[in-house]
């Protein structure tokens, strides 16, 4: 900058200086913007080598779906082979490689959770790569989604938001709920609170995406600690039975509760006082 | 019977009576009630394990009526609005109905309180799974036949009542799925052409949700249904009292008598431990399995739903029929007749239930039947009897399935549209296929007895023939099993009507006559005849040769080996 301003001042009276000047006005203007507004997820941490490692990465472990620049790849039928990365943000690369969704096993009608192909620095050279592309959700900075000292006004709170927005599809102990198609709705059972506030940023998959506009952080946080909090209850009605709803339960009514009782219907009808003989001939009726 | 009515050798002395026999005296005095008891206690009940299903149901709405009568004390009917602050922290500070904060406080803060939800809600789904495998075990063996049909539509009410009452505690707490259900009846109910929404609008005292359901919900459930139900309880225990217990057939069992224990005091013992046994079964469920943690749903809110949204089991095939349906929907005149709910969740239970309650009717009707019946019938002695209920029960079991698409969906890891696809052609082809196979497996099964008669059982002996044949050996069965499987009622087919009688008078309704013939046709084609008397005797007489050949054969045989084993010692005797 000093460098700048002195060569500025030396030339001050330079036929193109007013061009400069407006040409850096408009620079500085564009880039602080792109700094420092809302939509920006371009931390500026990320180095041109951490760029360029991702690039490769990329290229041996997504562009075969993805596309050589992330700019996806489109069947012959027109179907969406891997969908275009640019603006997804370096939050949906961490979600999605982070919880070991991408890369995909193989094509199906939702990426499954899995084991995790890639260690943390790898993850985030991957996420400052597709950063790169156009600017999209940054991963969100752990202070947005510490829940350790969330009151519990915040926590009910977070719960209204829960079945407002989250119940229908992840069923109202977040157990995990079908989509028609194949697709699902997965359990939040044992997801880190970073993913779940990735997930809720990008919409991955079915998912619809709850932006800053729609859920602030603060609600978001709130949903988090919300979970955190139910999930921390004892289980106070006994064994929880997958917490699939009635349909377990009548499940259970059947096999261990009707189970049972004919159980001992058999054993009593079985066990008379007097029924040596008897039984012996009902033995020899039935058998 | 001048004589001494005892074997005793000393003479009888006159005692004073016992305490307990001098309040028996002074009941009897005044309540006449010896004569009664006199006979009821010395009732005869058989003794089998399938006599004890409808047993299950009956203790299972003692509990219901005791935990019921306990959740009364603390439960609030009411839709009125307040804001929670008891001790469950994921919702204080909430606003909700006083149904579901009095169902909280039951839960957390009444001693004792949630267990005994819990223990409630899981005796009311054992209360409609027991009766529905009483009526099962009713049908299958033909327990329904003259002079208990009475009896059998008596247990469709109480099955049919029972559902509504489970429903309506369904809806009672006022939670997200109580409420969700709701909702979807009050749907149903706007579905009926004409007036649905008349009914809905007096149900519902307004527009769903209106401040009225709970309350009203509420009487139905603890007052009006369970009166009903009580009451037709009673009266179908009192036909069983009455026209006295089925049994199966067996030595010394025929059509006219009962064979068993008395009721005291080996079944009073029998059937009062029962009650403990299921009230334990309950109590256990209810301590040990969470059932509607209703503080995880969270108050109703219309615009809330939560995944895994079903009724209880016994509602879960109406609902499954309403999942596969296509969504059919007429549109004249500015009215909107939706076919895609009021055919699967009106119109079907509706068939269904009639099916049902006129199934004895219907099979009077084709058989023409008109024996009283005392003996049951084994399942595979009836084989279109057995084949149409394993075909119902296939119908409301791809149904049921149906109800839970969603959840095998998820756990299975499957395509829920397949499920929908495959169930909505099966409902139609699987109960045929049903139908066909069971009819079938029942004809072998008698052709088994039929074998079983003449040949015997097998014995596990191989006996090798003279010229190196190997054949089981197959010995006779014990006679009280040639009774049992032999005491089987003769088909009774009747002949085909001609248009006009011998004096060529036209015959009534000969269509319908001819209609009925060929259907009792049907339903006794196939019937494997238990074998006659002589063919019996001949297979006795067969066997008992057999037996002696065999008893020989053993007898050489053992003989062979005794030789050789002295053989062997006189070898050794040698060394």
């Amino acid at each position: 900058m000093r460098l700048l301003t002195a060569r500025l001042s030396t030339k001050r009276r330079s036929p193109i200086a007013g061009l400069v000047v407006v040409l850096l006005g408009l620079l500085l203007t564009g880039g602080g913007y792109a700094l420092l507004s809302p939509a920006s997820a371009q931390s500026g941490t990320a180095s041109q080598s951490t760029v360029q490692q991702g690039r490769q990465l990329f290229l041996v472990g997504c562009s075969s779906c993805h596309g050589e620049h992330g700019e996806g790849i489109v069947t012959k039928r027109g179907t969406q082979y891997g969908p275009p990365l640019a603006g997804v943000g370096a939050a949906a690369v961490d979600f999605q490689v982070g919880t070991g969704r991408m890369p995909m096993a193989r094509p199906g009608a939702q990426a499954q959770k899995k084991k995790v192909l890639y260690n943390d620095q790898e993850i985030s050279a991957l996420a400052a790569y597709v950063a790169s592309l156009a600017p999209g959700p940054a991963i969100p900075d752990p202070s947005t989604y510490n829940t350790t000292n969330v009151d519990t006004q915040s926590i009910v709170r977070g719960g209204e938001f829960f079945r407002t927005n989250c119940t229908a599809c992840h069923n109202f102990a977040a157990a995990g709920g079908a989509l028609p198609g194949g697709k699902y709705a997965p359990s939040l059972h044992g997801v880190s609170n970073k993913h779940i506030y990735e997930a809720l940023l990008t919409g991955p998959q079915q998912m619809p995406v709850f932006s800053d506009g729609v859920l602030q952080p603060s609600e978001k946080r709130d949903i988090i600690a919300y979970l955190n909090s139910v999930m921390a209850n004892p289980d106070y009605g006994g064994a929880e039975l997958g917490s699939a709803g009635p349909v377990s339960e009548g499940l259970f009514a059947w096999l261990i509760g009707i189970g049972a009782c004919v159980g001992f219907a058999i054993w009593i009808a079985s066990h008379s006082t007097r029924s040596t003989r008897s039984t012996r001939s009902r033995k020899g009726a039935s058998a | 019977m001048s004589t001494a009515t005892t074997n005793g050798k000393k003479a009888a002395q006159v005692h004073r009576p016992s305490k307990v026999g001098q309040l028996a005296t002074w009941v009897d005095d005044r309540t006449g009630i010896a004569g009664v008891a006199k006979k009821q206690v010395r009732k005869v009940f058989p003794d089998h394990w399938s006599f004890m299903l409808g047993e299950i149901a009956l203790w299972s709405f003692v509990v219901l009526l005791l935990t019921g009568t306990f959740l009364t004390l603390w439960f609030k009917p009411s839709m009125g609005e307040v804001v929670y602050n008891g001790s469950y922290d994921q919702l204080r500070g909430v606003s909700m109905s006083e149904a579901y904060a009095s169902a909280l406080h039951l839960s957390f803060d009444v001693r004792g309180g949630l267990l005994m939800r819990q223990i409630h809600h899981w005796a009311a789904m054992l209360f409609i799974a027991a009766m529905f495998v009483h009526m099962m075990r009713i049908y299958f063996t033909g327990a329904f036949r003259k002079p208990r049909e009475l009896n059998w539509v008596i247990g469709c009410l109480l099955l049919l009542l029972g559902s509504l009452e489970g429903f309506t505690g369904y809806s009672l707490p006022d939670d997200l799925l109580s409420g969700t259900g709701l909702r979807a009846a009050g749907g149903f109910i706007l579905a009926i052409p004409v007036v649905g929404t008349y009914i809905s609008f007096f149900l519902f005292g307004g527009e769903f949700p209106g401040d009225a359901i709970i309350p009203r919900l509420y009487t139905a459930h603890v007052l009006l249904i369970p009166a009903v139900l009580l009451a037709l309880i009673g009266l179908h225990m009192l036909l069983l009292v009455y026209q006295k217990h089925t049994q199966y057939a067996g030595p010394g069992r025929t059509n006219d008598n009962v064979v068993g224990y008395p009721m005291m005091p080996v079944y009073a013992a029998k059937a009062g431990g029962f009650f403990f046994i299921v009230f334990g079964v309950s109590a256990l469920m209810g301590g040990l399995m969470s059932i509607n943690p209703v503080w995880r749903y969270g108050p109703y809110d219309p615009s809330q739903v939560t995944a895994g949204s079903q009724p209880d089991w016994y509602m879960g095939w109406p609902d499954g029929a309403l999942r596969i349906m296509p969504g059919w929907e007429t549109h004249a005149f500015g009215f909107t007749l939706s076919w895609n709910i009021f055919l699967p969740i009106i119109v079907l239970p509706g068939l269904m239930f009639t099916i049902l309650l006129m199934l004895p009717f219907i099979e009077n009707w084709i058989t023409g039947d008109k024996r009283d019946h005392h003996l049951l019938q084994r399942p595979r002695n009836a084989p279109t009897r057995t084949a149409t209920m394993v075909a119902l029960m296939t119908f409301i079991g791809l149904l049921w399935a149906a109800g839970g698409n969603d959840i095998m969906a998820i756990k299975f890891n499957l395509n829920l549209n397949y499920i929908t696809y495959f169930i909505r052609v099966m409902v139609f082809v699987g109960p045929v296929v049903a139908f066909l196979i069971t009819r079938r497996w029942c004809i072998s099964l008698q052709r088994a007895d039929r074998d079983r008669l003449l040949h015997g059982y097998e014995s596990g002996v191989i006996m090798r023939s003279p010229e190196g044949a190997y054949a089981e050996k197959h010995l006779p069965i014990s006679t009280g099993e040639t009774f049992a499987l032999t005491s089987r009622e003769h088909d009774d087919i009747p002949a085909m009507p001609s248009d006009a009688d011998e004096n060529g008078v036209a015959n009534h309704k000969v269509w319908l006559t001819r209609l009925r013939v060929r259907l009792a046709r049907f339903w006794y084609s196939g019937n494997i005849e238990t074998p006659s008397r002589e063919e019996l005797e001949a297979a006795r007489h067969h066997a008992d040769d057999e037996l002696a050949e065999q008893e020989l054969a053993e007898y050489h045989d053992s003989h062979v080996q005794h030789d050789r084993h002295g053989i062997e010692t006189g070898e050794v005797g040698k060394h």
